[in-house]
């Protein structure tokens, strides 16, 4: 044992020493969490409009003031003819342009009839959708208030609640994710290099000569990245609690012990590919193409699974994150306890011991 | 000159011999333009519907089928009662819920008004947004259709109504890939550029195959470069198989001309690799330099607009998005294929890319020392 725990000393050594990348691997959570909870808004605000007005006549104005004092948009350029508004997208600020037909206000007085028209930039199809809808609702909006005396018959008025995130934050889908990611970075991909660096420098020759199991020498790297791990998960958990306001709704303890399992699972990967790999760098490449990239792309925290062609929704199942995602989501942000996450309980815990067992009998205790 | 030629000579020996860096340069592209954008698809559609339906009438019927026949909607089950449905949500069976109240119909045609209860799963906001508008102005429609079996339509509109016609430019077919493909090859270059010199300068300190050249006159611009002009070769190549790639299988040509891609690519190339020549002189060992590439390349994709777009940022962010090369040359990308964007739409970006480009590589070649 006692020889067991100087192997692990050595180990914080390594790390202790290298501060650069001991820095890195603290701060990464850190940076990442503040991106993408404050950066990475799905919310769509102040999206740059051109706005076109044949008319310029009192209402058109007015209902452009309406348009830009809204927080979806701002009234970035002012064109002047048709022919300019392909231009004014080609320059590549404006996502969406307006349309007021000259005599708009005699028409809508008059004829009670007036047309607006809303040009898209649809190259993101996505942001166009939203655009023009809140456009219309605007100018919709707008219409009710210039007749406000006139009730319609026949409506059927909607309610809509969200729920979980009534503000639409982008934090609640992206906390779960980065947490999957950074253990999945630490865990996998550092202790992968590691015992494959031992193994380009030479010195795990000598560390499997010595009287430890070369198991035990295995286990000992492990376990300083287990505890950077859980320091990780704490100090991501502090700052979307107190700083993103993402609350915590469900029980710490399963969470804590759901992320134990998880760095388990990541932990037994990494012995799995420092096993294959021969160099840092075919490590590096594995962990990033293997590894990173399918749990960035499939797990569900980026891009929705349910969209995905079927081949890649099946290959999705065998991604870890996957199911520690929908873990974290569930306890953390709907507030459920085991009886709702079993499943994915039971599929990773499956997914531990296969990893183990493989790992265990990969290792070569022979270098040649 | 001559030293130079030696170098170029050395370094692509060593690139050639290692199967590993082919590997990366041929199968990384592949795999990422192949699979990527099948799986970036933010497209909204099958939303996961879960109706509570008090009413049973004719209307509510209708209005149920109106939803499922948009396309955007999968009617997953009827359930009982809230409760029951809010478990599917939980259980992320369901995404969106649709509550139609007891004497809907009754009330719709006798007090003139109705109302019907959504919930959606707002965890993820874009989904639930589109989704709760998508819904809105189905149940709209629908509203409309009503009315009119009601009421006799007037010649002339009683009161003052707009017309909102909408268009939409560039990608009239919504295609979410015709959006994210030319972002991912950019993503391609940057990680493939960036990483691959910083690892390998570092790996030549790490062997310490840089004790020699660091005793021979060779200059360190002469070093330098000679690590740059593979690396620029290589990335070119890797471009133009991202190009054939997206012509192939997503037939994306671009509107504008490939001249003005490769004439930015050029450019953004030099940028990214002097960013990688600049972490290895920081960097020690393999793994710091590669620590350091993969937050940089996170940090300038996560704020590249390749995912969300800038202009929702906060204010801070938007300014870092100014010093970002992956920022510019995802917008020139996406300017010059769907837009066709010209030379002189993007010379702010080129200038700007020129001048970063400048920065990076005088940075490194300032920062590499030849003593130890």
């Amino acid at each position: 044992m006692k020889q067991f725990f100087s192997f692990v000393k050595k180990e914080f050594y390594h790390i202790w020493r290298d501060r650069r990348t001991m820095f890195i691997l603290l701060g990464m959570p850190i940076v990442q969490i503040v991106i993408f909870g404050f950066a990475l808004t799905n919310e769509v605000k102040n999206s740059k409009i051109a706005v076109l007005d044949n008319a310029k006549d009192e209402t058109s104005i007015s209902l452009i003031d309406e348009i830009n004092a809204s927080k979806y948009f701002e009234v970035a350029k002012n064109l002047h003819s048709y022919h300019d508004i392909e231009k004014a997208f080609q320059s590549g600020t404006i996502k969406m342009a307006v349309v007021f037909p000259d005599r708009f206000s005699e028409d809508l007085h008059h004829l009670n009839h007036a047309q607006i028209q809303l040009i898209a930039d649809a190259s993101d199809p996505n942001l166009a959708n939203i655009l023009t809808n809140y456009a219309s609702s605007i100018i919709r909006d707008y219409q009710k208030k210039l007749n406000p005396n006139i009730h319609t018959p026949f409506t059927i008025t909607t309610e809509m609640r969200m729920l979980y995130n009534p503000q639409l934050k982008g934090a609640y889908n992206f906390v779960p994710g980065v947490m999957a990611m950074v253990l999945l970075l630490v865990c996998t991909m550092m202790t992968a290099i590691t015992i494959v660096k031992e193994k380009e420098t030479g010195t795990m020759e000598i560390m499997l000569v010595s009287p430890m199991k070369p198991l035990m020498v295995i286990v000992a790297k492990a376990i300083p990245y287990l505890l950077l791990s859980i320091i990780n998960i704490i100090s991501i958990l502090c700052l979307s609690v107190f700083v993103l306001e993402v609350p915590i709704n469900g029980s710490i303890v399963l969470l804590v012990a759901e992320s134990i399992l998880f760095i388990l699972v990541c932990l037994s990967l990494g012995l799995l590919i420092s096993s294959a790999a021969d160099s840092q760098q075919t490590a590096m490449f594995i962990s990033l193409v293997a590894l990173f990239l399918p749990t960035v792309m499939l797990s569900g925290f980026m891009f929705p699974v349910e969209n995905m062609p079927v081949p890649l929704r099946i290959v999705s199942n065998i991604v870890p994150a996957k199911w520690y995602y929908s873990i974290v989501k569930s306890v953390m942000i709907k507030g459920l306890g085991i009886t709702a996450i079993w499943k994915e309980t039971l599929i990773l815990l499956g997914m531990m011991f296969f990893l183990i067992t493989l790992a265990i009998k990969k290792f070569k205790v022979r270098l040649a | 000159m001559r030293t130079l030629k030696f170098l170029l000579e050395k370094e692509f020996r060593q690139i050639f011999r290692d199967p590993s860096i082919i590997r990366i340069i041929f199968i990384m592209p592949v795999i990422q333009l192949m699979i990527l954008p099948w799986a970036a698809d933010y497209e909204i559609k099958d939303i996961k519907l879960s109706v509570i339906d008090f009413d049973h009438s004719p209307y509510s019927q209708k209005l149920v089928n109106k939803i499922t026949s948009s396309g955007y909607f999968k009617l997953m089950d009827y359930s009982k009662s809230y409760q029951s449905a809010l478990n599917q949500v939980e259980n992320d069976q369901a995404d969106l819920l649709l509550e139609i109240p007891e004497s809907f119909e009754k009330n719709l045609v006798k007090e003139n008004e109705s109302k019907v209860f959504m919930a959606l799963n707002a965890i993820n906001g874009v989904k639930a947004n589109l989704g709760g508008s998508y819904l809105n102005s189905i149940i709209r429609d629908f509203n409309n259709e009503i009315r009119l079996e009601w009421v006799q339509p007037k010649r002339l509109n009683e009161q003052p109504t707009i017309e909102i016609t909408s268009s939409n430019w560039f990608n009239p077919l919504l295609n979410y890939k015709y959006f994210m493909v030319p972002g991912i090859l950019v993503i391609l270059l940057t990680m493939i550029g960036s990483n691959l010199t910083a690892i390998n300068i570092v790996r030549e300190k790490e062997i310490g195959t840089i004790e020699q050249i660091n005793v021979t006159p060779i200059k360190k611009h002469h070093f330098l470069l000679g690590k740059l002009i593979p690396f620029w070769l290589l990335g070119m190549l890797v471009l133009t198989l991202g190009l054939g790639i997206s012509w192939l299988v997503y037939g994306i040509i671009p509107l504008g001309s490939y001249f003005t891609i490769y004439i930015f690519a050029a450019v953004y190339l030099l940028c990214v690799l002097g960013l990688g020549l600049l972490i290895s002189t920081y960097a020690g060992t393999q793994q710091q330099a590669m620590l350091i590439s993969f937050f940089l390349m996170m940090v300038f994709i996560l704020l590249g607009g390749l995912y969300t777009s800038i202009d929702s940022m906060p204010h801070w962010a938007q300014v870092i998005t100014k010093f970002n090369p992956v920022a510019y040359f995802i917008d020139v990308m996406r300017m010059v294929v769907l837009k066709g964007s010209s030379i002189r739409d993007i010379s702010y970006h080129f200038g700007i890319m020129i001048l970063f480009a400048l920065f990076f590589n005088s940075w490194a070649i300032w920062n590499y020392r030849k003593t130890s």
